[in-house]
Order: structure tokens, then C-alpha cells, then sequence
């Protein structure tokens, strides 16, 4: 039945227009994030500024899908899937948007710690694991199209590895600040932005929640094993 | 990033189709409607939507010269089809009504066959020169009204034996073989179920492209869907013409919004 086109098709052609800018958006997330962290291995300053400046469109898309969506719950009153496809959008482009800051930031620090005498290893970590949150956001993606929960499912296991690489990263750090005081700044900064994958992780889990939620109608209950273990290893509270 | 066209709203022409100006209406000496004014543009669905009462079926039998026929209805104002005023004393309203053609809230199918049906008005207008230009008319006004594949093998059937969905069809093809160039329907779909309103309003949606459509509707939903123009009427009044996107999440006027929202009505 989800396969039938509406009597009205340009209903169809509504729903389908908001998810094609959803699908765009989400391709400059993933370039945002990729290229972030490429302009940090790389010392690439002018990478990380085209980083910044990217962002933007990223916003403008957001306010769009946003608007067209709101126009389409107040001409189209959709219900069942069609009201889940619009919900979705509204999530969807709110998170990629979030991700997108994120890219923005760690380009903004990028910067910054691209003057300061390079941590043997650190930049590569970081960008190691930008790359498996960039390939998660891919597959959420993908599963969104395909309206896969498969893949959404395994989408959402996999946000542990990512929270495992940023607890790595946080002993990491920890232990250059301890060694060498002058390491301080550059490990704050490079800590923020293994902060920032982390978060986008995060998101991406989120976005994988709604593609479940979007073909069964119900978001997946079942507790996720958590990775980061900074909260408890390292005496914060909750 | 402007390459989407998103929500399908667009006006496509910006041609004026009809102008009305200071209309008003009365029945006896009810004022029913105050001081009108709207342009109606071209391959557009224009929506009137309005409370019971609000004068909005009655602006739309002037567009057409209905009311003509009311003993006790006076029109005043200025109403032009394509720079034409059509209350002027030597347009026919015979003729007027070819050209602005008109779907009714109630199937009303000639009690004739199908193809009679569709093909009275082009005989009495004398469209068609021969028995072949005629049968090309009825099929592309019954393709037009999306009904051919339902009907084409039974077009000698009765008209009337149809179910409610496909006679309203039946109408609109009937409305389109005098080749029009506005469409006025009254309530076209309260009389049918959802999915012969979908039906419908798909087609409205299609019809678009060639005519200007003046819908009046009861339901708000319906107005939202289908047009691109909306227009409220309240107590005889024009309280707020727009584009239906901005009827629907912005109107201007606190009145508009107490309706669309069902507050008042």
C-alpha cells in the first residue's frame, strides 16, 4: 500500500520535494563533516574556512524544508504515513542542521590549532573517527530512502564505536596535558572537537530512531549499550 | 538551491482573467453582497470559502449571470470577462454561460446518454460541423474530465445510471465541451465520498492548465488543497483575498483566522 501514489498526485509531488531537499541537505552535512576534518589533518586553513562558510546553506535549507513542511500539514492536513513522512522531515532537518554546526565548529577550531605545534597522531584519530560518523550518517540516510529499519537498527549499534573512539581520545588528551603543560590549549580544543563527533554520533542515532519510527510507527525501545564511559570513569556526576 | 519547485502552489499565468468591481447583490432588499472586489486570474483554481450564508455562492452565480434568472435579484458593479463587461446589454448570457461554464454541488446529468449528455452544448452551440468533429469532442471532453476509460464502451448508457462520483465527472466533461475558459463550481464535492473527491479535485488540479477554476467550497480542507487563490467571504463581505499558502498559515485579517480555525462560522 505505501507504494500507491495519491489520487492527487501533487500530493505525492509535495512529499517528494521536501524529502529531495532533505536528501541535499544531508549531502552537505556529510561533505560539512568530512571536510572538517580533512582541513584539521591537513592543515588546510582555506578548506576550513570553505568549511564555515558551507554552513550556511546548510541553515537556509533547514528554514525551507521547515516552511514547506509546515505548508504542507496546513493545505494537505496528511494522517497515517503521510503525517509521519512530514513529522520525519521536521526531525530530520533539525538534526542534520545540529550536525552541521558541529562541522562548522570543529573548522572554527581547526584554525585555531592548525598554528599550534601539531600532536604526533591526534588529527588522524580525530579525522578516523569523523569518518565513521560521516559513513553512519550515509547509511541513516540511505536507510531513510530505502525505508530500511535494518539498516537504521545497525546505524544506531554503531554509534557505539563512536562513543568508545571518544573515550579513547578523552585519556588521550589527558595524558599530553598531564605530560606537558603547553599541550593544554591545542588538547582542549582538539578535545572539544572530538566532543562535537561524539555529539553528532548522536544525532545520527537520532535520525536513525526516526527512519524506524517513520515505517513502523513506534521508535525502538530497546536499551542501547552506551561507549562513553567519561561520565563514570572520570568522577562527574550523573 | 532554487531548482525545487516545493509545494506545488505556484501561479503559473498572471493574466487577468475576470475583473469584478463594487459588486453588489441584492435579493428583494437584502444586501447580500457589499462592495466586492476581485481579480480572478488566469489557469488558476481560485477557492470562495465562508460561512453558510456569507454570499459566496451568490458571487459566484454572477460570474456567470445565474442570478439572471432570480426575479428579485438586482446586481450592481462591474464585472469583466477578459476587459468584456458581461452585463453589458448586448452580451447573450446563453453565449456568457459557454464561456464560463458551471458545475453544480449535485450531479445533475442530462436524462440522456452518456454522449448526450456531454455532447448537448457543443449542438446547441453549434461546435461541431459534422457527427466525427462531435465524437472528437465528447472523447476529449469526457479524457479531460478523467472518465473516458470508465465510459467509453457504454456511452449510449443513461447518464443518470452512473454512480454519484462519475456523473459529478460526467458534468465537468459536459461544463468542458463548449471548449470554456473560466469553470465555476458550486460545491462540486459534497455530494461524494473521498475517494470520488480526490478524484475530483485531482482533476480540478489538471484542469488548470487550461481554465481558470472558481471553486466554491464548504470545506476549508478542500479550498487548501486544491487552490492556489483563496478568498473569504463573511457577511456579504470580501474580508481577505490571498494566496491560499498565506490564507492557511498567515492571513492578514484576525476574522479569516477565527474561521479557518473554527472559531467562528
Amino acid at each position: 500500500m505505501e507504494n500507491q501514489e495519491h489520487i492527487v498526485t501533487s500530493f505525492d509531488r509535495d512529499l517528494e520535494a521536501i524529502q529531495a531537499m532533505i536528501m541535499k541537505m544531508g549531502g552537505l552535512v556529510e561533505e560539512g563533516i568530512a571536510n572538517a576534518a580533512l582541513a584539521l589533518e591537513k592543515r588546510d586553513a582555506d578548506l576550513a574556512k570553505a568549511v564555515r562558510a558551507g554552513d550556511k546553506a546548510i541553515d537556509e535549507l533547514e528554514e525551507r524544508v521547515n516552511q514547506e513542511a509546515a505548508l504542507i500539514l496546513a493545505l494537505r492536513q496528511p494522517t497515517a504515513g503521510d503525517l509521519r513522512t512530514v513529522l520525519t522531515v521536521f526531525r530530520l532537518s533539525a538534526s542534520l542542521e545540529r550536525i552541521g554546526d558541529y562541522a562548522k565548529n570543529i573548522a572554527k577550531r581547526s584554525s585555531v590549532v592548525m598554528q599550534m605545534q601539531p600532536i604526533n597522531g591526534t588529527a588522524s584519530a580525530l579525522r578516523r573517527m569523523a569518518r565513521q560518523v560521516e559513513l553512519m550518517l550515509k547509511d541513516a540516510l540511505d536507510a531513510y530512502i530505502q525505508r530500511d529499519t535494518d539498516l537504521a537498527m545497525d546505524v544506531r549499534e554503531r554509534d557505539l564505536e563512536v562513543d568508545q573512539m571518544y573515550t579513547a581520545l578523552f585519556r588521550e588528551y589527558l595524558t599530553f596535558m598531564m605530560e606537558d603543560p603547553r599541550n593544554i590549549t591545542p588538547c582542549m580544543h582538539l578535545h572539544f572537537m572530538a566532543k562535537n563527533i561524539e555529539r553528532m554520533g548522536d544525532h545520527v542515532t537520532t535520525i536513525a530512531e526516526q527512519v524506524i519510527y517513520l515505517v513502523d510507527g513506534e521508535y525502538p525501545d530497546d536499551e542501547r549499550e552506551k561507549g562513553d564511559r567519561t561520565p563514570h570513569d572520570f568522577g562527574a556526576e550523573g | 538551491m532554487n531548482d525545487m519547485r516545493v509545494v506545488d502552489r505556484a501561479v503559473d499565468a498572471q493574466d487577468l482573467k475576470i475583473d469584478a468591481k463594487n459588486v453588489d447583490v441584492f435579493y428583494g432588499t437584502t444586501h447580500a453582497i457589499k462592495g466586492v472586489n476581485v481579480e480572478i486570474q488566469d489557469k488558476t483554481v481560485t477557492a470562495f470559502i465562508g460561512p453558510s450564508g456569507c454570499g459566496k455562492s451568490t458571487f459566484l452565480r454572477c460570474l456567470n449571470r445565474m442570478n439572471d434568472t432570480i426575479d428579485i435579484c438586482r446586481v450592481t458593479g462591474d464585472i469583466r470577462l477578459e476587459g468584456e463587461d458581461i452585463y453589458h446589454a448586448k452580451v447573450d448570457p446563453v453565449q456568457l454561460r459557454a464561456k464560463v461554464g458551471m458545475v453544480f454541488q449535485k450531479p445533475n446529468p442530462f436524462p440522456k446518454s452518456i454522449y448526450d449528455n456531454v455532447a448537448y452544448g457543443p449542438r446547441i452551440h453549434g461546435l461541431a460541423g459534422n457527427k466525427a468533429d462531435l465524437d472528437e469532442i465528447v472523447e476529449k471532453s469526457l479524457k479531460r474530465a478523467a472518465l473516458w476509460n470508465e465510459v467509453k464502451d457504454r456511452l449510449d448508457a443513461p447518464g443518470t445510471g452512473l454512480s454519484g462520483g462519475q456523473q459529478q465527472r460526467l458534468c465537468i466533461a459536459r461544463a468542458v465541451a463548449t471548449g470554456p475558459e473560466v469553470l465555476l463550481m458550486d460545491e462540486p464535492c459534497s455530494a461524494l465520498d473521498p475517494i470520488a473527491t480526490a478524484q475530483v479535485e485531482e482533476l480540478i488540479d489538471e484542469l488548470r492548465s487550461r481554465f481558470s477554476v472558481v471553486i466554491v467550497t464548504h470545506s476549508m480542507q478542500q479550498a487548501a488543497r486544491v487552490s492556489q487563490k483563496t478568498a473569504f467571504f463573511h457577511l456579504g463581505e470580501l474580508v481577505e483575498y490571498d494566496d491560499t499558502t498565506q490564507i492557511f498559515t498567515n492571513p492578514k485579517d484576525p476574522r479569516t483566522e477565527s474561521y479557518i480555525t473554527g472559531r467562528i462560522g
